[in-house]
């Protein structure tokens, strides 16, 4: 099982109601996977200011709490000792997001600030546009202490974790989202991951966790990094990886989704002027505005869909 | 009695639960609602996607659902008719025994799976998997059919207006196929066959059945078994 929920917005207008109509999508996925839920949040004002760039992580990687047991502002204390200089910290449940003024440059000096001042810190998510949120408890549960419903921006993806393949940690949570403004989650299970895992260790890659998804998101990242399109990555991806997948993967530009050869991992698209939105089921759309006018079918496997802001 | 001047009864799947309007579509009393008489017609209002909507139903009831459907709707269906106005989850009519389900949109993967009867039609797609160990099932779509359809298929009739897509057949038994479109590959065993007069009468029957009588039997392609698979066969000892 697991669940798969993702919303890109055409119409600027709705975007403040991102995070209203993902909380629906995602608590409707939830009966596919209570174990834990996470969700990437593409330019929400309050986490990924313009101008800013965005460190989101979960301060205490095996955390099974709905939050994380930490002050904000003591944690901006400690992050800009860290950074040597001002950072603003917002609390999010379980895990905390952390935004500077900057580009590139300063995406990296914050990454490095986090992982100074939290070694033990698991890093959720990085760019100038996500936050991705992660932790572990119910759905429902999870996207209010993420304060989701009141989250605005562009785009969201958003995942319900039925556990297989790893531990039930934020670690073991989706979204994956290793390079900047990436997320990728994943329906189904991967079968040769750990050939996969040990060609990108080799090749320099540091894994945050044992689960088959994270190999899949890091094979996208490493791709997207020698200068692939979305698209490109993952058509690699289908002659690479074996087993059983349903994957939305976005970044600052694109939502793209592809499902494995056999496709027995469900996909429902639907498309409409103001906005794409793709789910494991049906059910998970039905209270996007417009949808009796939506464009409804199901992806054909080893197609790429994709949609470019 | 005359469908037409029965009064339809409205279920609001909104209102009601799941459970309870299952209970009375199968004829069962439930505390705080009247029990339906066995021919009186029904509409299942806000469906939203749900699953096992209309399900295990043996009585020759006509149900209409407004709006698209989850997964296993109108499953293990007996002597109903069924029409849902929209789309339809994974596994639509899986084990239907007879009666019928028109699906107005398109239907996912495993559409009349295992079903040993009735008739079931889909005016759209179907997805990966339709008809797959179909044992007895009549099923038409309209539009093209996915993958691996009519997987290990038993008995039954698969009538597709377009397309099919790869591994057709493969390793179907005694079902017939019948394709109007192109077949991106045939599965192991399955092989396209003569249309003799017997087909195209069957086919014509099968076609205005569903509400395609305009289509000529003629323009349509039969497939079947080629009946290599049915016993163990030395040669193929190297493949196991």
């Amino acid at each position: 099982m697991c669940g798969i929920v993702g919303l890109h917005l055409r119409n600027p207008a709705l975007a403040p109601r991102l995070g209203e109509l993902l909380t629906g999508m995602l608590c409707e996925m939830q009966d596919r996977g209570a174990d834990s839920a996470g969700i990437a949040v593409y330019g929400d004002p309050r986490w990924s200011p313009a101008g800013h760039v965005t460190v989101s992580f979960v301060p205490d990687a095996s955390c099974v709490e709905l939050t994380s047991g930490l002050a904000a502002e003591a944690v901006a204390g400690a992050l800009a000792t860290a950074y040597g200089a001002d950072v603003a910290v917002v609390d999010a449940g379980p895990t905390l997001v952390a935004h500077v003024p900057g580009g590139d440059a300063e995406l990296d000096r914050l990454r490095g600030a986090v992982k100074e001042a939290f070694p033990e810190a698991l890093v959720a998510g990085f760019g100038a546009d996500v936050a991705v949120l992660k932790g572990v408890g119910h759905p429902r549960d999870l996207a209010e202490a993420y304060g989701l419903p009141a989250a605005q921006g562009w785009q969201g993806v958003g995942h319900t974790r039925m556990a297989t393949e790893s531990a039930v940690t934020p670690g073991g949570c989706h979204p994956y989202a290793v390079g900047p403004d990436q997320c990728l989650v994943h329906n189904g299970s991967f079968s040769n991951h750990a050939s996969i895992r040990r060609d990108l260790v080799a090749a320099g890659a540091e894994f945050d966790s044992m689960n088959d998804t994270e190999v899949g998101a890091r094979f996208v990242a490493d791709r997207l990094a020698a200068g692939y399109t979305v698209e490109t990555a993952l058509k690699e991806l289908l002659t690479t990886f074996d087993g059983f997948y349903t994957l939305l993967v976005a970044d600052g530009d694109s939502f793209a989704v592809v499902r494995d050869a056999i496709a027995c991992k469900p996909a429902v698209i639907a498309e409409h002027d103001d906005w794409v939105a793709m789910a494991s089921e049906y059910r998970a759309l039905v209270g996007l505005p417009g949808i009796a006018e939506a464009r409804i079918y199901e992806p054909e496997p080893e197609r790429i869909y994709a949609w470019t802001r | 009695m005359d469908a037409l001047s029965a009064t339809t009864v409205e279920l609001d799947l909104a209102a009601v639960p799941l459970r309870t309007v299952n209970a009375l579509l199968q004829g069962r009393e439930v505390a705080g609602h009247d029990a339906l008489e066995v021919d009186t017609p029904v509409t299942l209002t806000n469906p939203r996607g749900a699953h096992a909507v209309a399900v295990g139903m043996d009585t020759p009831r006509q149900v209409t659902v407004a709006g698209h459907v989850g997964y296993y709707a109108a499953g293990m269906n007996q002597r109903a008719d069924v029409v849902i106005e929209g789309n339809a989850g994974v596994g639509v009519a899986e084990n239907m025994m007879s009666g019928s389900v028109l699906v107005k949109g398109n239907a996912s993967q495993s559409a009349g799976a295992t079903a040993h009867g009735g008739l079931l039609v889909v005016e759209g797609d179907a997805a990966a998997r339709c008809g797959i160990s179909m044992k007895g099932v009549d099923i038409v779509v309209g539009g093209s059919i996915g993958h691996m359809s009519a997987f290990m298929a038993q008995a039954g009739r698969l009538v597709v207006r377009g397309d099919a897509g790869e591994a057709l057949g493969d390793s179907i038994y005694e079902a017939r196929i019948y394709v109007r479109g192109t077949v991106a590959s045939l599965g192991a065993d399955c092989v396209a066959k003569e249309m003799r007069p017997e087909h195209l009468e069957e086919l014509a029957t099968l076609l205005k059945a569903a509400g395609f009588e305009d289509d000529d039997p003629a323009s349509y392609t039969r497939y079947g078994s080629a009946r290599t698979l049915y016993h163990f066969h030395v040669d193929n000892a190297a493949a196991y």
